[in-house]
């Protein structure tokens, strides 16, 4: 095993255990720590593949801003003890396990079926500024679409998180 | 040589049946958004793999593709999970009975 094969595998069981952590915790602000942790060792796996930038991108957008969200709103809602009862409910995750499994074991069969994902992946390291011009070359539109769904989320954001209005009766409707 | 790709596809099913089963599992609506971060990252792990493999670069661009899409899902989400809170006082996906019919 090379010193690159060691480091994916450290990092992978970084990232297992890490994962298992968050989605077990029954007070979320545990589970996005885990989940921060989580992240941050998949921008090493993203670095470790050769994806630099995404690797940054990683860091910055879910490690940093949307896991920050996910703090601010637990902070918001005051979160009563939300799941009832203690500990973790048998009923709810004796099906969500076995489904897993069975589809776990589907597509891990399916995965070594194929001789040709056998062949080692090659390290390999896509510059930034090669990534840029890629993008923006082949990948202009799907660009601005993204853009314009990001701006749509902050439209509807604003518009769900907007105060109650008084309760008055819009004058339209009362001529009607 | 880093490791068989085969290897890397089965640490993206792993981290996405557990997102999976984080959605199915869990009751509190910030835990069930959380499951569906997971996914979205072992999406994007399994993308940047096959880029490598293939040595092309469009895999990469579709994990920047998949981050636009989690950040707004998120915002809208989050945004929608305060706007319940404030209407039921609950964050808990079994106190939204007024359905049951």
């Amino acid at each position: 095993m090379t010193l690159y094969g060691g480091i994916f595998y450290l990092l992978a069981i970084l990232v297992l255990v890490s994962t298992i952590l968050a989605i077990t915790r029954r007070h979320a602000v545990n589970a996005i720590v885990y989940l921060i942790v989580s992240f941050f060792g998949t921008a090493l796996l993203f670095y470790l593949l050769g994806a630099p930038f995404l690797a940054v991108l990683e860091v910055i957008i879910y490690a940093g801003a949307i896991m920050v969200l996910f703090l601010f709103i637990v902070m918001m809602t005051d979160l009563q003890p939300s799941e009832r009862g203690k500990g973790l409910a048998l009923g709810q995750w004796l099906p969500a396990i076995i489904l897993g499994a069975i589809s776990l074991l589907v597509m891990a069969a399916l995965i070594v079926a194929v001789p040709t994902n056998q062949i080692g992946l090659r390290g390999g390291m896509a510059a930034p500024i090669a990534f840029g011009h890629f993008l923006f070359q082949q990948y202009w539109f799907p660009v601005e679409i993204a853009s314009f769904l990001l701006l749509i989320a902050l439209v509807g954001a604003l518009y769900l998180g907007r105060r109650e209005s008084k309760l008055e009766p819009h004058p339209s409707k009362e001529n009607r | 040589m880093i490791v068989p790709y085969s290897h890397l596809l089965i640490l993206a099913v792993i981290l996405f049946v557990m997102g999976a089963v984080c959605t199915i599992a869990r009751r509190n609506l910030i835990m069930i958004l959380i499951g569906v971060e997971i996914m979205l990252n072992a999406a994007g792990l399994a993308f940047i793999g096959a880029s490598l493999y293939w040595k092309q670069l469009d895999g990469q661009a579709f994990v920047l593709f998949i981050m636009a899409v989690a950040a707004s899902e998120v915002a809208v989400g989050l945004a929608l999970i305060v706007y319940l809170q404030r209407r039921t006082g609950s964050v808990n996906a079994d106190d939204y009975s007024a359905m049951k019919g």
